[in-house]
């Protein structure tokens, strides 16, 4: 899913002849591949990026399986199961593509287990009602499809690729989302309440997901010279704003932001201050849920352990045999 | 405690009504029934696929990109290779 | 006015039939789905995600079954949601938790190596519609016989520790094989509409027996067999299992999701 503002390009040394080549490759809208030369930058700033994104997928499983137990008929229950299924594939593809940049998935699995890694804060907030899956698939895979989309044309390879395939399988998610918020609307006054109080919730986190806002956030002009980054942040966040809340007020709900209103010159919808307070505070380790996700993804790895290494003995039993 | 690592293998698919297996990604898999049954599960759900293989990724050469220009270049000039280039009337039929 | 929630089902012979696989199918697919985001290896979470929905897809296509057998008044999510424990008629095996990952495997094997044979005689049904549903369940089992066959030997054959995690699962769960060959309804199986359970122990036994060896396992020797499923009579563990599962249904009686 969703990585913006989470990561900083650094400057390259425009001076090397190699640099320059290689920024000509980028302009030209050329591909870069594995084992291509790149700045070392480049690499690194790719790396965290795609990394982090990776992360975010495995992550994003944890709210929404959340409900996969309490799903309340046969179909949402698979419906959800297989979405939350293409999450964890979603990040395997993505720690594939970081594979190739040279690091391991092993080195990354550590990174995030112990903290220095981060992923996408939206999934610090926990999913209360069944509500919040619809809300989730709306709103949080809505804004990710919209950079998803964008990092289709990403100037790495093996990241533009994952994308394509991964904006494939997202498809079905959002209108997943979505149809749920419907059904709510549609049904009992509890049920209307529901998804009133689910958009309550998850619209100010959705909209912090594209990143701090253009004029705070430093380091942006290397990703997007390098084409790792295709849009500003608060561009895409104005996209995503006009086009979920004609999406809201079909629903019949409320946006949460009293400052919200259309501006007819413009075209956009005008939205209110966000609280970036809330934003860092959460991306720092303190919103509700950051302990938690941690604590379960430290679980499910040290627990797995002994399955690992009974799989990698197993197969050193094998190859021990076949020797004469 | 560092943990061993999974090897890494590269997954080819060919799909349903596809010629040849093309590059989709890769898994990590302790052996060679893992990393297919890896593969199937983790490539194939939406019946992209009909044909399966799994190498380890040490077992794949690839040619250095460095050398891109000695190696493939010299054939871009070589248009007689093409059967564009050459002219058969239309009145001979299809060749 | 009605005083619970819960349904009754008209259980003639062919309903009863097809609830009891699809309650098999319907707790199994729900307790590989609580594996999801806690599986030991990414890899594996799409594969145990890939069994649950596939067992789940089992089950709404039996529930259906069910509910066009029982004359229409009920649908599949009744009898996924509004049944009590006591009406439940799923093997005791399926209803276990989880475990570890080894309890997992071991469950997944003791129960594929039966019902995949199973479905490939119920493939040849007299009763079209099962017949239909049998045949694509089986191509499903096979790969999940295959998947936990390959596993248990690598569990088996592996490190002390899984070694001895695989030999517990099996003695834990071995009590639980022999309710897999109760009969079926005499009716149904004079009529071939399915296969009659106990005709599967010798494939069951020719699976199970030499995977157990190649993966040096020792197999328990055959106690008390643990009883009731059939029967809606459940371990606790079931009762844990539908709260859960029924919560949001039993809550907000009558809603539309």
């Amino acid at each position: 899913m969703y990585s913006q503002g989470l990561t900083a390009a650094t400057v390259a040394d425009d001076a090397d002849p190699m640099a320059e080549a290689f920024q000509a490759r980028i302009d030209a809208e050329q591909k870069i591949e594995p084992n291509d030369w790149m700045p070392e930058p480049y690499r690194r700033t790719l790396l965290r990026q795609i990394s982090q994104h990776a992360h975010s997928e495995v992550v994003g499983m944890l709210p929404e399986g959340n409900w996969i137990t309490r799903a309340p008929t046969l179909k949402r229950k698979a419906a959800l199961l297989a979405k939350v299924q293409d999450e964890g594939g979603h990040g395997l593809y993505l720690y594939a593509a970081a594979e190739t940049l040279g690091a391991s998935r092993e080195e990354m699995v550590e990174q995030l287990l112990t903290g220095r890694a981060k992923y996408s804060s939206i999934f610090n907030y926990p999913t209360l009602t069944w509500a919040d899956i619809g809300a989730i698939g709306w709103l949080v895979d809505g804004a990710a499809i919209m950079n998803q989309i964008a990092l289709c044309r990403c100037s790495y390879g093996p990241y533009a690729r994952a994308m394509i395939r991964v904006c494939r399988e997202e498809s079905f998610h959002q209108r997943q989302g979505y149809e749920i918020m419907l059904t709510l609307c549609r049904g009992t006054p509890e049920q209307r309440a529901m998804a009133q109080d689910a958009l309550d919730r998850w619209w100010w986190p959705s909209l912090m997901m594209f990143g701090p806002s253009d004029d705070a956030s430093q380091h942006s002009d290397a990703s997007m010279r390098w084409k790792i980054k295709r849009f500003t942040n608060d561009g895409l966040r104005q996209k995503f704003v006009d086009a979920t809340v004609p999406q809201a007020r079909y629903l019949g709900l409320t946006v949460p932001d009293p400052e919200l209103r259309f501006d007819e010159p413009s075209g956009h919808w005008r939205f209110g201050a966000i609280d970036w307070a809330e934003f860092r505070r959460v991306l720092a380790g303190d919103g509700p849920c950051n302990r938690e996700r941690l604590a379960a993804r430290r679980e499910a790895h040290a627990d797995g352990a002994w399955v690992r290494e009974a799989a990698l003995a197993h197969a050193a039993k094998q190859r021990g045999e076949k020797r004469p | 405690m560092t943990e061993q690592p999974t090897p890494l293998w590269e997954v080819f698919i060919r799909p349903r009504n596809g010629l040849t297996h093309r590059h989709v990604g890769s898994v990590h898999a302790a052996d060679a029934t893992l990393a297919l049954a890896a593969a199937r599960d983790v490539y194939t759900r939406r019946g992209e696929g009909l044909s399966v293989w799994v190498v380890p990724s040490a077992a794949i050469t690839a040619s250095d990109p460095a050398e891109r220009g000695m190696l493939f270049e010299p054939t871009e000039s070589k248009i007689y290779r093409h059967p564009t280039f050459y002219e058969v009337p239309d009145e001979v039929g299809h060749m | 006015m009605a005083t619970t929630t819960s349904i009754t089902v008209r259980e003639i012979p062919l309903v009863g039939l097809l609830l009891r696989r699809a309650d098999d199918a319907l707790v199994l697919g729900h307790r590989l789905s609580e594996w999801c985001g806690h599986a030991p290896v990414l890899e594996e979470e799409l594969a145990l995600a890939n069994l649950a929905l596939d067992l789940i897809g089992q089950a709404r296509a039996l529930y259906a079954f069910a509910a066009d057998a029982e004359g229409g008044q009920h649908g599949e999510d009744d009898f996924a949601y509004l049944r009590d424990a006591r009406q439940f008629r799923n093997l005791l095996l399926l209803e276990q938790p989880n475990g570890d990952f080894a309890a997992t495997i071991v469950r997944q094997l003791l129960y594929s190596a039966f019902i995949d044979p199973w479905w490939h005689l119920a493939a040849r049904s007299s009763e079209p519609r099962f017949a239909e549903i049998a045949a694509k369940a089986e191509k499903e089992s096979a790969y999940h016989l295959r998947h936990a066959a390959d596993w248990l030997l690598r569990l088996g054959d592996g490190t002390a520790e899984s070694h001895r995690r695989a030999q517990a699962a099996l003695e834990w769960l071995w009590p639980y094989t022999g309710e897999l060959f109760e009969p079926e309804a005499p009716d149904l199986v004079a009529a071939s509409v399915c296969p009659d359970p106990p005709a599967l122990r010798e494939a069951w036994q020719g699976t199970v027996f030499p995977l157990l060896a190649e993966a040096t396992l020792s197999r328990p020797a055959d106690g008390w067999m643990q009883t009731g499923g059939r029967a809606g009579r459940h371990s606790e563990h079931l009762g844990h299992l539908l709260s859960e599962l029924q919560y949001l249904q039993r809550s907000y009686p009558g809603a539309q999701w």
